[in-house]
């Protein structure tokens, strides 16, 4: 009944590659998993192409659609450049996530390592591309437009502390969420199994049970939101890279 | 009240058992040295997840970018088409269909004209007929009519004259019945004459 256990590490295949573990994990295996769900969805059920779509293709498409138009209206027509990229990262975290709501299975955005990967390679992302696109002038971003210079001074390092805190806002967010709805849900399933051993006590089982009921609509919820969260602020911040200018 | 406490516990319980999932995790870990108590944090588990999410994720965005994205963007594309065409073409047709109407009661209503005027000139020229014939009709009875009327005249003024000699016969008989003098047929005519001028 340790509700931490679900968030542990197993390796099915350990492997070292010059001493660096790249052990395939539970980890690696619902990545798997959530990258399956991903291309069942969107390329297994649109192999038909039809004009009139099924259950399967018309979700693809509304999928797509809904992507699309989040980041058309956050990062403008530039920004489509990016939407295969928000797109993947959109589906899979929310595929994992989904898949991570099944009992026993396991949650990747519960691994800050992962949720930080993701934040950390979009902040690159953003960094590279907005160098790439303005030079120097992406630096206008840490300069808030039609500001007096006495307040630069000050204004310009809060700007540049909130750009690097980004990547950790961004990572923490989803992974917290999860990690925390993962926890709730552990726990309050190991009060039911508690109350039913201690004897009279367990007439009070129903409790937690509707609990857990009403927190996994929450966390279903909240699964789905923090994919949707990670994909706008990827926008967002893809937004700042093409237009620098405050 | 009693389930708060117990997930305030139960939330404080965690941290007392970490030593314990340590270990337990430790059966599942190939190296577990240092790093942190709780899975997420241990640096150990670092490596491994990230060479394999670079791995899938890659292959994955791969995947969207080249295949399914283009696949649903198209079949979103034609469908667009296929709509717009279609409704352009149902406007044609739409258009199509209002002018043969316009066209059909054009000509309905030509044809109509054209059947009044045919009716009109049919009844014209059947009551000019049933005149001309009326009137050659009523010619003929007015002839036929005054034929007898000369006729009756001739019958009555021939029935007037026997009358005539009747009355004087009768008259004679009279007389002599009478009187028994017998008048002679010619005074009897220049009387009754004179009776009737006077």
């Amino acid at each position: 009944m340790n509700p931490i256990e679900q968030f542990e590490l197993q390796r099915i295949a350990p492997y070292f590659i010059n001493g660096v573990d790249v052990s395939f994990t539970n980890s690696a295996l619902y990545m798997l998993l959530a990258a399956f769900a991903a291309v069942l969805l969107t390329i297994g059920a649109t192999s038909r192409r039809a004009l009139v779509p099924g259950r399967g293709q018309a979700l693809a498409e509304v999928l797509y659609e809904f992507v699309a138009s989040t980041v058309r209206s956050t990062a403008g027509k530039e920004g489509m450049r990016f939407f295969p990229f928000v797109f993947t990262l959109f589906t899979f975290i929310l595929m994992s996530n989904l898949i991570g709501l099944v009992p026993y299975t396991f949650s990747l955005s519960s691994q800050i390592v992962v949720t930080f990967a993701f934040a950390a390679f979009v902040i690159t992302l953003v960094i590279l591309y907005g160098l790439y696109r303005h030079g120097l002038g992406f630096l206008k971003l840490f300069v808030p437009h039609g500001v007096p210079a006495p307040v630069l001074v000050v204004l310009i390092p809060i700007e540049i502390i909130s750009f690097l805190s980004r990547p950790v806002s961004l990572s923490v967010r989803l992974f917290a969420n999860i990690l925390a709805g993962h926890i709730t849900l552990a726990v309050f399933g190991g009060f039911v199994v508690m109350l039913l051993g201690a004897g009279a006590w367990a007439a009070l089982s129903p409790i937690p049970i509707l609990a857990v009921v009403a927190m996994y609509a929450l966390e279903l919820l909240v699964n789905c939101l923090q994919a949707f969260v990670f994909a706008v602020l990827t926008c967002v911040y893809l937004n700042d890279a093409i237009h620098p200018g405050h | 009240m009693a389930n708060i406490v117990l997930a305030a516990a139960e939330e404080a319980a965690p941290h007392a058992a970490q030593g314990a999932t340590h270990e337990s995790a430790g059966h599942g870990t190939v190296e577990h040295h240092g790093g942190g108590d709780f899975p997420p944090f241990d640096t150990n588990n670092f490596a491994p997840q990230l060479v394999w999410l670079a791995l899938i994720f890659g292959l994955l965005y791969i995947l969207m970018s080249r295949i399914a994205l283009p696949r649903i963007g198209s079949i979103l594309s034609e469908r667009e088409s296929r709509i717009e065409s279609d409704l352009f073409a149902s406007r044609e047709l739409q258009a199509k269909a209002q002018a043969a109407a316009a066209e059909h009661d054009e000509t309905l209503r030509a044809t109509k004209a054209q059947a009044q005027d045919i009716g009109r000139a049919a009844q014209q020229q059947a009551a000019s007929e049933t005149a001309s014939r009326r009137a050659s009709e009523e010619a003929a009875f007015a002839k036929k009519v005054s034929e007898a009327e000369a006729k009756i005249l001739a019958a009555k003024s021939e029935a007037l004259s026997n009358v005539e000699a009747i009355a004087t016969e009768a008259a004679g008989a009279i007389l002599e019945k009478l009187t028994g003098a017998r008048l002679a047929a010619e005074t009897l005519q220049s009387e009754f004459r004179n009776i009737k001028a006077s």
